[in-house]
């Protein structure tokens, strides 16, 4: 009835207006989005949209995002599992896949609506898009240009290695590899940018040199009396390293070259993958946020028909829902929740600070927004993210609380909510939540008895008295698999007291 | 800026590999799986695939993490009436809902098993593995009895469907370019001197008619070169080449007579249903002649020879001795793989147990590929058993075996069918 006076205030001129997509169409809106992403300032590599089935989908999930892997029986369980979900339903499949490369890949489901297309396009080749090109962390750690033709190189060597040396023989080191994997990473050392050119020219002289270089290490001619009491002094390595694939792909006694390649390949996998890990909140955050603000936009300009945008809000609800701690559904703490809200928050405060936000935050509010979320996304990680930006209004608004959960006492203990003493204290744990080297055990490559039984000593620096898990001990089989010799792991206590923990012995004959 | 690609079309089974790749690494576990299924299963189940369940532990790929213990602060969503300093008790781990989170994520999913469906090829695909019939490939290389007809270039006689348009029109312009050539040679020359002589002499000199009749006559040669000529027919030629015969027929001989109890009928229609399946997969074409005996033998069909019930004596020769007519009469060895498997408790008539291995020997085992026999007995071996000895040192492709009870079939059957060195 009043659809008369609503096209005389303003006239709808929607792109399209039932819910099937055609190429053509996903073409129209990607240019309309992209025009109210320019709009925004939005700054991304070009996109490359790839339709791909259900199938394909799965494919694509279970090779951990990568658009062309070496081969794996993991990538088959993941397969497997992710297929035997689906089918019974247990699981909706992902509506996009992206891809932090140049150009920037991007999967979409056939089985979406128009709807879900436009809000992926949105998501995916916009915000995640812009975020890969703008943030700190992946212009200085990945490498968009190369990535493709890196992994492709690398599965080609896995693929030539299997064929010269046994499907068995790569698969042990493979695996060995990913139970390393975390822990195969720099985390302050910028790395040397991937090139798959360089890397296959190189690689040839990269393995005659490094085995010349360990052999040296290992040296067994007899060394003067003298020298050989400065050696004991000296520790090897000098310093405590944290990177344990590269220290093994470099300093490993008994390894063939084509395994240390191996080695390499998935330390720089390992690395390529880090700066997604250290900023999950943000990247999706960043993403909700930006398909929210987008589609929005296009609605209000009267490109988009009501049910499109009834049908856009309904999914984008599901996506930053956040069950409370006590549902049956909780499962943590939903990135995209946290994310979205405090991009959200952040325009509220320099759009409409309160006295509070100008007191916690006097340098962003009242700012323009644009500039100052350009500058959130372009210079933080999660933890610091967190530290900067989440503000009292949303900790109240998500009731967060904190539980101190300590092995000494019977019960646990509340440590603050969402009140002026404990705004502070929540935001910190927060951060710590989402701090890497917190979360994953703190292990270094400490010692090697280089003159004695070339045993690898580890050191794990407990924090908070938490001790490693179970999974410890397979992890150090697989570590002396790598290394050859007996391995362990020499844990220091928060007293200072050194325990050694772990162990497996090698014996050679 | 944006490129749409479509890549719908393209293969969609990029993990094929990892999954074999996974199969692979669990081969033993789900080899026992399969085995399992196998002697669990009822008959009409067989040809399915099939849940398999690996043990979480074996698939689990380790990390280093932080396991349980320690002092850790833990931020959650949604308080309602908590307030600083409040003390609650520690969920049992594992448990569901709950404070402490993080913790019942990890616990949690400790001993469940890794679940995954294993195709029906690949359920039989590990079942059979590792067998083949014995001498297949010899028997499939000696026994050239069919064959199909293959392309085989050009022939110069045919019947006219088998014409090849192309290359007898290609055929007809070289002929009539090359039979031509001559003549118009001298048409050209021929037409050249009259135009020649046409500026010295004036119309109607002889020697002008001369020319003009001269290039009348060339011009009607050329003409009567024909377009096309039987010559030039060409044929596409097919020739004969031989396949190896990818039929085969199965007998299944067993005993119902008394002694046969229920047990053991079942037994012995497991070992059938597997040899069956077997030779699915082997031979595109494949009949099963079920004989079932007593005192007497009778073909009958699969429901009979599975489900109905009679009882008698047991005179084994009378199954051989119809098996034989049959193969006689429909199935002649040089079209036919024949195989034969029989099952029976040993029991047989004292007298009658000479005459199966004169039977065996002399008549069925020449025209037969492979003959299975299978006791199912947990008794001593009698009179059957010793004769059947006998023939297997006259033949090798005569085997015989004991089952003890359902979960021996399968490595029976392997045993039976394995791999024969080469």
């Amino acid at each position: 009835m009043n659809s008369g006076s609503h096209t005389t205030k303003q006239q709808r001129t929607p792109i399209s207006e039932t819910s099937e997509w055609t190429p053509e169409l996903i073409q129209k809106y990607d240019q309309e989005i992209a025009r109210v992403a320019e709009g925004f300032n939005l700054d991304t590599y070009p996109n490359q949209i790839e339709i791909i089935s259900s199938e394909q989908m799965m494919d694509a999930y279970s090779s951990v995002g990568m658009p062309l892997g070496y081969h794996h029986w993991s990538f088959g369980k993941q397969f497997l599992d992710v297929e035997r979900r689906y089918r019974r339903g247990q699981m909706g499949l992902a509506y996009e896949i992206v891809i932090n490369s140049n150009p920037c890949i991007a999967y979409l489901m056939e089985e979406n609506t128009m709807t879900m297309q436009a809000l992926v396009i949105a998501h995916a080749c916009y915000g995640h898009n812009s975020f890969f090109k703008g943030n700190y962390l992946f212009r200085a750690w990945t490498n968009a240009d190369a990535i493709i033709d890196y992994l492709l190189f690398a599965k080609k060597y896995i693929a030539k290695c299997e064929k010269r040396y046994g499907v068995n023989e790569v698969e042990h080191v493979l695996d060995s590899c990913h139970a390393l994997m975390n822990y195969g990473v720099d985390r302050y050392k910028r790395p040397s940018p991937l090139s798959a050119d360089e890397e296959r020219s190189r690689q040839r002289e990269r393995e005659d040199y490094l085995q010349s270089q360990v052999n040296d290490l290992w040296r067994t001619l007899p060394v003067f009396e003298k020298e050989l009491d400065k050696k004991k002094e000296i520790r090897f390595p000098e310093e405590p390293q944290e990177n344990l694939l590269y220290f093994i792909e470099k300093n490993a006694p008994l390894m063939e070259p084509w395994q240390r390649e191996i080695v390499r390949i998935v330390r720089k996998v390992a690395q390529y993958f880090y700066p997604q890990r250290q900023t999950q909140v943000m990247n999706e955050g960043w993403a909700t946020f930006w398909h929210y603000t987008i589609l929005n936009k296009l609605y209000d300009e009267g490109r988009l028909t009501d049910g499109f945008i009834m049908e856009f809000l309904q999914s984008h609800t599901n996506v930053v829902a956040q069950p409370s701690y006590n549902s049956p559904y909780y499962s943590g703490i939903n990135p995209y929740t946290l994310g979205f809200a405090m991009m959200s928050d952040i325009k509220r405060i320099c759009e409409a600070p309160t006295e509070e936000d100008k007191q916690w935050f006097p340098d962003i509010a009242g700012s323009n927004w644009l500039s100052t979320l350009d500058f959130a996304m372009r210079n933080f990680k999660d933890e610091s993210f967190i530290a900067q930006f989440l503000s009292p209004k949303l900790i109240r608004d998500l009731r967060l609380f904190a539980v101190l959960d300590d092995d000494t006492k019977n019960t646990l203990e509340i440590t603050a909510i969402h009140n002026d003493n404990g705004y502070k204290k929540i935001r910190q744990a927060l951060v710590e939540h989402y701090n890497l080297s917190t979360r994953e055990p703190n292990i270094q490559v400490y010692n090697v008895d280089v003159r004695g039984d070339r045993s690898l000593t580890l050191r794990h620096i407990q924090h908070n008295r938490r001790p490693l898990n179970n999974a410890a001990e397979e992890v150090l089989k697989h570590l002396s698999r790598l290394w050859g010799f007996t391995v362990r792991i020499d844990t220091m206590k928060a007293d200072g007291g050194r325990e050694l923990t772990h162990e497996c012995r090698v014996k050679h004959t | 800026m944006t490129q749409i690609i479509d890549r719908r079309l393209n293969g969609k089974n990029k993990s094929a590999v990892n999954r074999q790749r996974f199969l692979r690494r669990f081969r033993e576990q789900i080899r026992k799986s399969v085995s399992d299924a196998i002697s669990q299963r009822s008959i009409k189940d067989i040809d399915k695939g099939e849940t398999v369940n690996i043990p979480t532990r074996d698939t689990n790929e380790p990390i280093f993490s932080h396991g349980p213990g320690g002092r850790r602060e833990i931020v959650q969503p949604g308080n309602t009436d908590f307030i600083v300093g409040d003390k609650v008790p520690r969920p049992p781990a594992g448990g569901g809902a709950g404070q402490g989170k993080g913790k019942a994520g990890n616990a949690g999913e400790g001993d469940d098993d890794f679940v995954f469906q294993l195709s029906r090829e690949e359920f039989l695909e590990f079942f059979f593995e590792d067998l083949a019939l014995p001498d297949l490939v010899k028997t499939q290389l000696a026994t050239i009895s069919e064959h199909k007809l293959v392309r085989a270039g050009y022939t110069t006689s045919g019947v006219p469907t088998n014409i090849n348009v192309i290359r007898s029109m290609k055929g007809a312009l070289a002929r009539r370019m090359a039979l031509r050539a001559p003549y118009q040679e001298r048409l050209r020359k021929a037409e050249a001197d009259y135009e020649e002589l046409q500026q010295l002499y004036e119309e109607k000199h002889p020697k002008l008619l001369e020319l003009e009749e001269e290039i009348k006559r060339l011009k009607t040669k050329i003409k009567a070169v024909p377009f096309i000529d039987t010559f030039d027919l060409r044929y596409n030629n097919r020739v004969k080449e031989p396949s190896p015969t990818t039929r085969a027929v199965m007998f299944c001989l067993m005993d119902v007579s008394g002694s046969m109890n229920e047990e053991r009928k079942d037994i012995a229609k497991r070992f059938f249903i597997l040899l069956y399946l077997f030779l699915t997969r082997t031979y595109k074409n494949i009949d099963v002649v079920f004989i079932r005996h007593h005192t007497t033998a009778k073909e009958v069909d699969e429901q009979e020879f599975f489900y109905s019930r009679e009882t008698g004596g047991t005179v084994v020769s009378s199954a051989l001795e119809l098996m034989h007519e049959i193969i006689m009469e429909r199935y002649p060895t040089s079209e036919w793989n024949i195989y034969a498997a029989q099952a029976s408790d040993g029991d047989n008539w004292e007298g009658d147990s000479p005459a199966c291995r004169e039977m065996l020997v002399n008549k069925i085992m020449p025209c037969l590929q492979y003959f299975a026999y299978v006791e199912i007995t947990a008794y001593e071996h009698q009179s059957l058993w010793r004769e059947y000895e006998k023939v297997k040192e006259v033949y090798n492709n005569f085997a015989i075996q004991d089952i003890a009870g359902l979960t021996s079939i399968y490595p029976v059957f392997r045993e039976l069918f394995k791999k024969h060195a080469a």
